[in-house]
């Protein structure tokens, strides 16, 4: 049937070997000081989508949001499988919160225009909230499946997947187009082509404006891209307001360690009420608000 | 985690020193392929990048999911249930990955769908492999059938085969030993018949054939009627269908993961390979040549694998409030394995080198009739180099993998005995590279006209002629003198001209030549690296003893066991 597939991806510090210059003074992290990996759950959300294809068919578009360096995970991405990978690129993205980038993403994915699923990995390692995904399905207006362990069924209108929940799994239906975001349980990722790295190693970003070409998209798997995209702000029709620092209600006031001594925990149930008593127990205590 | 590429620098040392520009240019062709396939390489620089990625990627899956698996493997071994074979889960997602990545057409031209790697990059890999488990590399390293069948098949049947090879559709085998043709493979009773139709069909049993299973096999069989020699045997290609049956798999010490099985075929149908009677002589000895080439690389790896784990022991175990490591009898049983290994990888890179630049000639003279005469005579040097280096690699190689795993687990203590640790596996999976693809008493058969013929010797010259030793000037002096032994040697026994005295010496002198090839070797690795001063030094330390020792032996003209031997075995 095949499936059009559209993936976002993070270049992220490798906190595996976190020096203690890996802050800087003003809270924020100190890229410069740190090698860049590949987000861990974004490439089994790569995975998830390229398993995807070799079930069913389909195209996986991939895209990333990040400074000009952060082609080096799309090249990644093409030595594994990916279709076409798009650089979301501007310095007006600088200093975004997950607000902002959510939106920046929403406005590429609609460029992009025909998809039936978005694959996102559940969360990052450097901010580690795992909002990005849930954010962009609200602003896509479209369906999610959170923390998926496993796609099971597969049809040309509706996918079934495991997703993790406390204590077990539930499995989940829904039509398309739908959001994904993936867990590491979900898979083992691939190891990259020896033929697409030799093919990709060299190709680097080109700034686009034009339109997206939806012909590659049905062109066949043996077109090799010669450029990856690189879109700015007004390539994706983002209102600049609503992008980076001015985009991002978030503010880092201050970072510290912070060990975790208490030992009791507590479960609440998942309905309205014991979350509102929850939200109201945390805001007596002054931890929200 | 860890990547068996990017740490092993004595890998990265050859890949990153060695001079590959003749057998990229005979590979590349000039480069004519690069704008036929997007993967091709542009240049000599670009192929040494392609090179150092593709086996990045080797590495990766090497270290972080191949090695992970192997205790599984081993332990699970291959299955054989109603008259068909099962890998180890771990071997059948190994090979998967292998083939997601594109790595089952290693060596096989890019129009076939491979990657058109030289022997040298692809001898590393089986290395890196073997590494992560022996028993995979009788798999990965079995892609030699597929290279069979490009140099010596018909186009029609290149283009029929070899993609379902590249693209991980099918494994191969071969098939050439029988329960009485072992090392003795002239005396194949397999017979080839040709039906009313004229198509070939074998009957006759196979013994020992490793991933005997596979869809796609080599099977040697006599073809002419009324001959008892080697010259009576051609090659078949045989694509598995219901009319050859697995009778059973081996129970084995080591390799468990690798299917060893027992094959009957009944009157199956198979294709001729090339023209007849040339199996055993042609086709076969280059299949072979090429798969001891592999046992080479795999007896590598599983030194290397073996050494690391007696190293980290080692630094690990204290007794006598004092890591082991640093009593002398371990850190010089350590020191030499780790030599020895070094010397090895060396030879193998060299054999690797003339193998390449051997076949890079054949197909450079397929491809260009012209050019035949310019480079027949070179030809003719690197076939007689390949010739005798495969055999000495892969008795060197294997020898010293043993005694490798042998001190490994010895440093283990009683620990090593155990199956609690990894040495016992790699102890157990060591001591079959010694003896198959031809035990290490073949290889010296197959090495010694080298060595009494004076090839060693014009390699030796040849290392002289492109290499500066002046920074390794007293090193390179105590190689000559060992050159110098070897030739009084040589010489003494061609005086004596006795057959039995010189088989009787055939091992010595081929253990010789080798030692004084790898004399040379190293000290050409030592004029780019410090640290290799120290690694020849040491080795040339031990080699001078074994040489000296070994010419003092021949030239006494002791027969004490020719003479008496049958007095005392009975």
């Amino acid at each position: 049937m095949g499936l059009n597939m559209i993936v976002t991806v993070k270049q992220v510090p490798d906190t595996h070997d976190v020096a203690s210059d890996a802050m800087k003074p003003d809270g924020t992290v100190n890229r410069a000081a740190l090698p860049t990996i590949f987000n861990p759950e974004d490439l089994n959300a790569l995975e998830e989508a390229l398993k995807i294809k070799d079930r069913v068919g389909g195209k996986i578009t991939v895209i990333t949001m990040g400074p000009p360096k952060a082609v080096d995970v799309l090249r990644d991405c093409l030595f594994r499988g990916a279709d076409d990978v798009v650089l979301i690129s501007d310095r007006k993205f600088a200093g975004a919160d997950t607000l902002a980038t959510s939106y920046a993403l929403k406005c590429a994915v609609e460029k992009i225009g025909k998809y039936d699923i978005v694959l996102c990995g559940r969360q990052a390692i450097d901010g580690d909230t795992a909002q990005v995904g849930p954010q962009l399905a609200e602003k896509l207006g479209i369906n999610q499946i959170t923390c998926v362990t496993a796609v099971k069924e597969l049809s040309d209108s509706f996918i079934t997947a495991q997703r993790a929940v406390d204590g077990g799994h539930e499995i989940v239906k829904s039509k398309f187009p739908v959001l994904l975001t993936v867990t590491a349980e979900a898979n083992e990722p691939r190891s990259p082509s020896a033929k697409k790295v030799m093919m990709y190693k060299n190709i680097d970003k080109k700034t686009t404006d034009e339109s997206y070409d939806e012909t590659y998209m049905t062109a066949g798997d043996n077109a090799a891209l010669t450029f990856i995209k690189e879109w700015n702000v007004d390539s994706i029709k983002a209102d600049p307001e609503q992008c980076g620092l001015s985009g991002s209600p978030t503010k880092v006031k201050k970072i510290q360690s912070v060990v975790l001594t208490a030992s009791n925990t507590k479960q609440i149930q998942n309905n309205e009420q014991s979350i509102a008593a929850l939200i109201n127990e945390l805001r007596a205590e002054h931890i929200l608000g | 985690m860890s990547n068996f590429y990017k740490d092993n620098e004595d890998i990265l040392f050859h890949i990153k020193n060695q001079d590959l520009s003749r057998i990229v240019s005979l590979r590349e062709d000039n480069f004519n392929e690069k704008n036929k396939f997007p993967y091709a390489p542009q240049s000599y620089e670009d192929a040494l990048d392609n090179y150092d990625r593709v086996l990045d990627i080797v590495g990766d899956i090497a270290g972080n999911f191949i090695a992970p698996r192997a205790p599984g493997v081993d332990a699970e071994g291959a299955h054989f249930e109603n008259g068909e074979v099962r890998y180890a889960q771990g071997t059948a997602e190994a090979i998967d990955r292998l083939k997601k990545a594109d790595l089952l057409g290693f060596t096989i031209p890019r129009q076939y769908g491979g990657i058109n790697m030289p022997k040298t990059i692809y001898s590393a890999a089986i290395e890196m492999v073997s590494r992560g488990d022996a028993s995979l590399m009788n798999i990965f390293g079995l892609q030699e059938i597929a290279e069979t069948i490009y140099k010596f098949g018909s186009d029609d049947q290149r283009t029929r085969y070899l993609p379902r090879f590249t693209s991980g559709a099918v494994t191969g085998a071969m098939s050439l030993t029988e329960p009485d043709a072992g090392s003795d493979l002239q005396s194949v009773a397999t017979r080839a018949e040709q039906d009313s139709n004229g198509d070939w069909r074998i009957t006759g049993v196979k013994r020992f054939i490793t991933n005997g299973r596979a869809q796609v096999s080599l099977v040697m069989a006599r073809s002419e009627h009324g001959t008892s020699g080697g010259k009576g045997i051609s090659l078949f290609i045989y694509d598995r269908d219901k009319n050859m049956k697995i009778r059973r798999i081996e129970h084995k010490l080591g390799i468990k993961g690798s299917p060893t099985c027992e094959l009957q075929f009944n009157g199956a149908k198979a294709e001729l390979l090339g023209t007849r009677k040339m199996g055993l002589i042609k086709y076969t000895m280059s299949l072979m040549n090429g798969a001891r080439l592999g046992v080479a690389a795999q007896s590598l790896g599983i030194a290397e694998a073996a050494y690391r784990e007696a190293d980290k022991y080692a630094k690990e175990r204290s007794q006598f409030k004092q890591s082991i490591r640093d009593f002398t009898a371990i850190y010089e049983m350590l020191t030499d394995m780790k030599v020895n290994i070094e010397a090895a990888r060396s030879l193998l890179y060299e054999t690797s080198r003339i193998v390449d630049i051997k076949e890079g000639i054949e197909d450079a003279i397929e491809h260009h009739v012209e050019r035949k005469n310019d480079l027949g005579e070179d030809l003719k040097r690197y076939t007689k180099f390949a010739s005798l280096f495969t055999p000495m690699v892969k008795a060197y190689a294997a020898e010293t993998c043993n005694k490798v795993a042998f001190d490994a687990l010895q440093i283990h203590g009683g620990v090593g005995f155990t199956c609690e640790f990894n040495i016992e596996r790699h102890y157990r999976d060591a001591r079959i590279t010694n003896i198959y693809e031809g035990t290490t008493q073949l290889q010296v058969v197959a090495a010694i006209g080298g060595v009494t013929s004076g090839v060693v010797l014009e390699r030796l010259n040849d290392y002289e002629n492109s290499n500066d030793f002046n920074s390794v000037a007293p090193k390179i002096e105590l190689a000559r003198r060992l050159r110098t032994h070897l030739e009084s040697a040589v010489s003494f026994v061609k005086e004596i001209n006795d057959e039995a005295f010189t088989e009787f010496h055939a091992r010595r002198l081929v253990e010789m030549s080798t030692d004084v090839t790898l004399a040379y070797l190293l000290c050409i690795d030592a004029t780019k690296n410090d640290r290799k001063k120290a690694v020849a030094e040491a080795f040339l330390s031990k080699a001078k003893i074994r040489v000296k020792n070994a010419l003092d032996y021949i030239t006494s003209n002791d027969r004490a066991i020719i003479n008496n031997h049958q007095k005392i075995i009975g």
